[in-house]
């Protein structure tokens, strides 16, 4: 009761030849792509829409940042102390400092332009999210693979690891890690080396998610008649995790990978706020709250209302664009 | 080979493939923190008891029998899917359980195919058309050439009566009869002699079969195949096989050429299915309402299997396995027929 | 058919089911209509995606969205019963139309023992007693013959075979002596001693009890056996209705002409089966004229773009050009 494929091969009729040009392989998926299941139930969903643009823009935001910001708060011969706690443009503090428009969402003690800070923290949250679900999804992703296709003793091995891994907290692994590395290393190595002592501990946290639902997607599949065809034909069992069940299994990882994302800037964020998570000199977002919490009760709130407004609209976006993914790609709710 | 003919006296035929007590156990015990608490042993399921057959080159030998009965076992142990746990599987000759490397097994692999039951699970969805019938070619490296394993598989497409063009395509925009002809058009693809075909029609719908039936036998025509052909409908086996095994709860009750073995039954079982078949030329045949079920495959019942079903069992059936005697072309594994206690059909 | 006092048992006259989908309403179902007399068996055949089960499901209110029935009328006894409201259905369903479905695990309750939901179905359509219907459902049991109707009526689903749960099943159908059965593939998911079985059970209850019954399936031999009457249904219309054995022993439209001749048969051998060329057409890509046309031997040009009716020919009803009454053709078939 397909209705699919039906309008694509009609154009193709007269292409005689079996082995058609990589671009216009790479057309045809695009064509796919726009015209399947997904893009239709995107396109009907409001809230996809609206999230997928935040979320775009957000990330346009950081990845130009040093472009689109206004200050370069990374280069501290640029701050001045006299520019020190402006607050918001358009607001009055209670010393009767008015804001000014250079420093749209004010300023922090040090001077540094808060709409600054806040597009390059969200950079470097986003780059500890984002390298460090690629990491968690990378390994999971593998070892869920290798678990359920090979079965035995060792899935049994790796699935005790993940046991074993689910029941320490995030916070937990990455006050171990950084504790170990900070006993190891020399202070400024230590200081530098934080951004991927940080990436580690939640990406330790987070590929128990990918190993277990690959593994169940792997055991679903390896039983499947064109696993046993391959088998039968003699492709090495290799090829056969990588280019049969691998491809198959990738739906999931997807949807968990968004949904994690979200996940590891807030454990980020959290981290950080609790001070083992990135230095001052490079700040996150969750940086940025620590630091401006401190200045809360003195009457200097933008300092940590905008870098946490920043976090939720982020985490909020990426969560529902998760959640989206996840029914859209579940053919049972289609 | 002296053993084969001897076998089967009434054909000369060089067997290709050979089972010799072939078995396969399946430990289906419940895990062993539950055993210990409820102070149960291990159960083995025999899927496949020690079975013996042979098919000879260029003809087609079906395994027929009811679910549970571990004809689709023989199936995948026949193509290695499996171990065998006791017994033999020689092709060609060459015993396969030498065969313990997949350096050792390639060259019986070209030679040995698989056509599998579920259409729209034996093709990987995400490859196209073209990609899943190259997948042997380019395993085996039987051809080099990028592009002239495109014609390959062109021709391929062709020889199942698929347009080449089809290769462009995914699984997905195809109906289940032609997602069977690519599976197909997959087996022949290192140019194999023997193809293993489990119920590769009973998904498809009567009009379909009858596409796919006509192509296997078209094809073992122009390629000179030979065919172990699973199933479980006796019609289509009567259809497209020479010789017919009857199986019931992993033995072989009987085997014989079919026209034999549809027009003069012998074990009580083969009569039984026999009858059990709807009649569509509705003859107003009077049938014998078939008593009971298959039992347990985990549990089965002493002596012959069959016994708690027939009607001649008395109480040798109950104590003692029937062995493999010949009989009509064929050999029957039943007491009752050893003995003489069964009148002949009026068939035929 | 013939016009009679009584009105038949059945009557489904032009029914239209129809999927909206985003490309377009795809019609399952096409200006169907037949009757069903009282006691008679009618055998509804057709290939998978037919729109055999679809009928069956119309006719008992369970069409599952987003199918809908968009044209036609059901009639019950000379009772209108398509566009009754869900609560009175559901007092049809259970009181006047009983039903067996495919797969007897799934209609079934696996929580419940068998006599709780045998004497809770005879409760709640009659005012039995507790222990009068517990009696009723040892009886039940035991007429369609399952050993110690007594002890096993205690016990759940998943301790009854696969053969006994049908024989449940179809006792559950029979629970309050339903005037119409419909049998959805009864005997499909059945090893074929089984299958026998339950055939002669249906047949032998559907006589005592006078119930008609619509069989669906796609197995000819069963309708042999069991039909009075044959619906032969394609790509969602009738091509033809008949009496059994002339359907089948001397089918008029070429479709179940082919479709006799693709079924293999222990009487005679054949070397080749007689094959229909192509498959049947997906619901997006239904031709003009006679749904068949792409595939028929006799084609001819009316056929590409006159829908043909049913027209009676013998005892029979054909929705076949070749029948045309205002050609001369008529009988000109093979």
């Amino acid at each position: 009761m397909s209705a699919r494929g039906t309008s694509i091969m009609a154009a193709d009729i007269d292409h005689r030849a079996l082995a058609p040009s990589l671009p216009r392989r790479a057309a045809d998926s695009v064509h796919r792509f726009f015209d399947g299941d997904v893009f239709y139930s995107f396109r009907n969903s409001p809230v996809a829409m609206i999230s997928f643009a935040v979320t775009m823009v957000l990330l346009i935001l950081a990845v130009f940042a040093p472009w689109i910001a206004p200050h370069n708060t990374d280069d501290v011969s640029t701050l001045n102390l006299m520019n020190a706690r402006f607050p918001p443009y358009g607001f009055t503090d209670d010393f009767g400092t008015e804001g000014v428009a250079q420093f749209l969402l004010g300023t922090d003690d040090q001077g540094r332009d808060i709409l600054s800070a806040i597009i390059f923290g969200l950079k470097v949250s986003l780059e500890v999210g984002f390298a460090s679900v690629i990491l968690a999804a990378v390994t999971g992703t593998f070892l869920g693979l290798v678990s359920g296709y090979a079965g035995g003793k060792l899935d049994s091995f790796i699935m005790r690891i993940a046991d074993v891994q689910l029941t320490f907290p995030s916070i937990l692994i990455a006050l171990l890690i950084d504790g170990i590395a900070g006993g190891l290393m020399p202070r400024a190595l230590h200081d530098e080396m934080k951004i991927y002592v940080l990436i580690i501990a939640i990406a330790a946290s987070q590929w128990v998610n990918f190993a277990r639902t690959v593994r169940g997607s792997t055991l679903v599949e390896k039983n499947k008649e064109y696993v046993q065809a391959a088998k039968v034909i003699g492709v090495h069992p290799a090829l056969i995790m990588f280019r049969h069940v691998l491809p198959n299994v990738t739906g999931p990882v997807l949807v968990i990978g968004t949904l994690s994302l979200a996940i590891a800037v807030l454990t980020e964020a959290t981290l950080s706020f609790l001070g083992v998570g990135l230095p001052v000199t490079r700040p996150s977002l969750g940086t940025l709250i620590r630091i401006g919490q401190q200045y809360i009760f003195s009457g200097e709130w933008w300092m940590t209302i905008f870098p946490s407004l920043a976090l939720v609209i982020l985490v909020l976006a990426v969560n529902l664009l998760g959640d989206w993914l996840r029914d859209a790609l579940n053919p049972k709710l289609r | 080979m002296a053993e084969a003919v001897q076998r089967r006296p009434s054909h000369d035929g060089v067997p290709l493939l050979r089972a010799r007590g072939l078995a396969k156990y399946f430990d289906v015990s419940p895990p062993f923190v539950t055993r210990a608490l409820q102070g149960a042993g291990r159960s083995i399921l025999r899927a496949v008891d020690g079975i013996d057959f042979e098919i000879e080159t260029g003809k087609t030998f079906s395994l027929v029998g009811e679910s549970g009965c571990g004809k689709s076992t023989v199936a995948r142990l026949i193509v290695g899917l499996y171990e065998p746990t006791k017994g033999h599987v020689e092709f060609d000759g060459q015993d396969m359980a030498g065969l313990t490397t997949r350096k050792a097994m390639e060259p019986v692999r070209r030679r040995m195919q698989m056509i599998f039951q579920d259409p729209f699970a034996s093709l990987n969805p995400r490859w196209r058309v073209a990609d899943i019938v190259a997948e042997p070619i380019r395993t085996h490296r039987i051809i080099e050439d990028g592009r002239e394993v495109l014609h390959r598989v062109g021709e391929l497409l062709e020889l199942v009566r698929l347009s080449p063009r089809d290769g462009e395509k995914f699984p997905h925009e195809f109906s289940g009869g032609q997602r069977q002809r690519i599976s197909i058009a997959r087996a022949l693809a290192s140019n194999p002699e023997f193809l293993v075909c489990d119920e590769p029609t009973s998904a498809l719908d009567v009009s379909v079969q009858a596409q796919i039936l006509n192509l296997m036998k078209d094809l073992q025509r122009e390629l000179s195949l030979t065919y172990l052909f699973i199933s479980h409908d006796l019609a289509v086996v009567y259809h497209i096989s020479d010789y017919v095994g009857v199986m019931y709860l992993g033995r072989l009750v009987e085997w014989a050429p079919a026209e034999a073995l549809f027009h003069n039954p012998q074990h009580p079982y083969t009569r039984m299915l026999l009858d059990a078949i709807p009649d569509l030329d509705m003859s107003g045949r009077p049938r014998q309402a078939v008593a009971g079920e298959v039992p347990s495959p985990i549990h089965p019942p002493s002596g012959c299997h069959f016994h708690p079903r027939c009607p001649f069992a008395n109480d040798r059936c109950r104590s003692e396995v029937p062995k493999s005697l010949p009989r009509t072309g064929g050999q029957v594994a039943c007491h009752a027929v050893e003995e003489n206690r069964i009148p002949e059909t009026g068939k035929a | 058919m013939a016009a009679s006092t009584q009105p038949p048992l059945l009557e489904v006259k032009n029914l239209r089911i129809e999927f909206p989908t985003r490309r377009g309403t795809l019609v399952a179902v096409d200006d169907v209509s037949f009757d069903i007399a009282e006691g008679e068996v009618l055998g509804v055949v057709g290939e998978s995606g037919a729109g055999k089960s679809l009928t069956g499901a119309s006719i008992i209110g369970l069409l599952e969205p987003p199918g809908r029935i968009a044209g036609g009328e059901v009639y019950l006894a000379g009772r209108r019963i398509d566009n009754l409201p869900y609560e009175k259905m559901r007092q049809v369903r259970g009181r006047e139309i009983g039903m067996v479905f495919q797969d007897p695990l799934t209609s079934l309750n696996p929580l419940y023992s068998v006599g709780s939901q045998l004497v809770e179905t005879i409760r709640t359509h009659t005012d039995m007693s507790e222990s009068a219907a517990q009696q009723r459902a040892i009886d039940l049991l035991g007429e369609v013959g399952i050993p110690s109707p007594k002890i096993r009526i205690n016990q759940y689903p998943h301790q009854f075979s696969g053969g006994m749960r049908q024989r449940v099943v179809i006792a559950l159908a029979l629970c309050v002596n339903p005037k119409l059965i419909i049998a959805d593939e009864p005997t499909t998911a059945l090893d074929v001693s089984i299958q026998a079985q339950i055939i002669d059970l249906l047949k032998r209850l559907c006589r005592d009890h006078g119930a008609a019954v619509m069989l669906i399936t796609h197995d000819m031999g069963v309708i042999a056996e069991t039909a009075n009457r044959v619906a032969v249904m394609y790509a969602g219309r009738l091509a033809e209705i008949g009496p059994v054995g002339q359907v089948i022993k001397n089918a008029k439209h070429p479709y179940t002409h082919g479709l006799m001749g693709s079924i293999p048969k222990l009487a005679h051998a054949t070397e080749r089966l007689v094959q229909i060329e192509g498959t049947m057409p997906r619901l997006t890509e239904i031709p003009n004229g006679c749904a068949f046309n792409p595939r028929c031997p006799k084609v001819f040009a009316r056929c590409m773009v006159e829908r043909p009716d049913l027209t009676p020919v013998d005892s029979s009803q054909i929705s076949c050009w070749l029948y045309d009454k205002t050609m001369e053709r008529t009988g000109s078939h093979g």
